[in-house]
């Protein structure tokens, strides 16, 4: 699975770099971010591009897998 | 609570924040001015006595109630992280800068909005200069550009802007160390505890929607993204709604309070607004507000404005009614230098 680390990163960069890894493949991404807004973004573009995000919550941060 | 997760929801907050800023021009703050954060950390700079200019110095409720309203709603609901070390020094810079070209244009982006709400037709002229600077931004986003990954820090580094705001406020009600303006915007003001509770409220709906004027501009460019905008939108109905009912509305280029015609400035202000904007991942709302749920950068980048708003008045930067100053245009343009080398030179994404 490929993952992206947008940990500590300012918006929008973790958008963007899920944005450029899903055009990349179709395989499931896994995601991982530091902020509760940026993991409902990624959620949001997920949802909105016909996809499935299941996140789990890892002390403060968030791993959030798309397929 | 989850503001962000529907369009509806947004437009509501938008709203929200629009009636707030209306209750605050109706209650005595400046024409135009309602809530403009570039106009209000630089007055609460001026109360400190970080710059001397008489007309604008009084420590603004609204500013303590905006970080304070972030920090306790995202304490509330769980958002409150601890978090620092994203290229703080730079973010100084972007503050400053941000201030700079706010007081070249005379008003950070909200109070563009808000001019716009009430006819002022420079306001729509500076727009452009802001659309220009984010779609710079965006193109350095696209180029690589970041300002490297904050890391997580002891719970009460977070908190450290919240306290000094906190003091502030207590400096401000309960003694008379702190400066206040006689005459001229800084002293037009809504009461304290009417001026605390709007930016409570404001601090956060703005926190739990992601309210971002940079930011709503940056999606439609970047992501075809138009839910940061649907809360602008909600905002600037409201103000319009209010303009055009208190007869405040006036669709002109002269004559409007506390403005300049000065058009390539009123562009090029709010150009380095927008870019430095970008760069730093908010406009000046959301860095008070960032501030407030926890992160030390944007807490860095807040000092930035309050640094960039003495550096104003102490040597003649900033505009007024009468226009832009010689100063003020130099400064200007070496801010959009100095953007420009932060943008596309140095600063890349580490993989």
């Amino acid at each position: 699975m490929k993952e992206v680390d947008a940990r500590g990163l300012s918006c929008p960069e973790p958008l963007m770099m899920t944005a450029a890894i899903l055009k990349e493949t179709k395989e499931p991404v896994k995601v991982l971010v530091s902020e509760p807004h940026q993991k409902t973004n990624i959620e949001k573009y997920a949802k909105d591009h016909g996809k499935k995000a299941v996140t789990i919550e890892k002390d403060s941060e968030f791993e959030i897998v798309i397929e | 609570m989850n503001l962000s997760d529907s369009k509806k929801k947004l437009a509501l907050a938008g709203v929200v924040c629009g009636l707030v800023a209306a209750a605050l021009a109706y209650f005595g703050n400046p024409a135009n001015m309602a809530i403009c954060i570039a106009c209000f950390v630089r007055d609460t700079a001026g109360a400190l006595g970080m710059h001397q200019a008489a007309v604008v110095q009084y420590a603004r409720p609204e500013t303590v109630g905006i970080v304070l309203g972030a920090f306790l709603i995202s304490i509330a609901t769980k958002e409150y992280r601890s978090t620092g070390g994203s290229s703080p020094m730079t973010r100084f810079v972007l503050g400053m800068v941000i201030m700079i070209g706010s007081l070249v244009f005379l008003g950070c982006p909200l109070r563009m909005v808000i001019r716009m709400s009430a006819g002022d037709l420079n306001a729509y002229v500076a727009l452009i200069g802001f659309v220009a600077g984010i779609a710079t931004g965006a193109y350095a986003l696209k180029k690589g550009f970041s300002l490297g990954r904050a890391h997580e820090t002891n719970a009460m580094s977070g908190a450290v802007l919240s306290a000094m705001m906190v003091v502030i406020l207590a400096l401000a009600v309960g003694t008379t160390l702190l400066i206040s303006s006689k005459e001229g915007p800084g002293s037009m003001h809504a009461p304290i505890i009417i001026a605390l509770i709007g930016g409570l409220i404001f601090g956060a709906f703005a926190q739990k929607s992601r309210m971002c004027f940079a930011g709503s501009i940056r999606d439609v460019i970047l992501m075809k993204n138009f839910d940061l905008l649907t809360v602008i939108a909600g905002l600037f109905v409201v103000m319009l709604i209010y303009n055009i009912a208190t007869g405040n509305f006036h669709a002109s280029f002269v004559g409007q309070p506390i403005a300049h015609t000065e058009h390539i400035w009123n562009i090029l202000g709010m150009y380095a607004v927008g870019l430095a904007a970008v760069l730093a991942g908010g406009c000046p709302l959301r860095q008070l507000v960032l501030a407030g749920q926890g992160s030390s950068d944007a807490g860095v980048t807040v000092l930035g404005l309050f640094a960039g708003a003495a550096v104003c008045h102490n040597f003649g930067l900033a505009s007024s009614g009468e226009g832009t100053t010689p100063a003020g245009r130099i400064a200007c343009i070496l801010c959009i230098l100095v953007l420009l080398v932060i943008a596309f030179v140095g600063n890349k994404r580490k993989s």
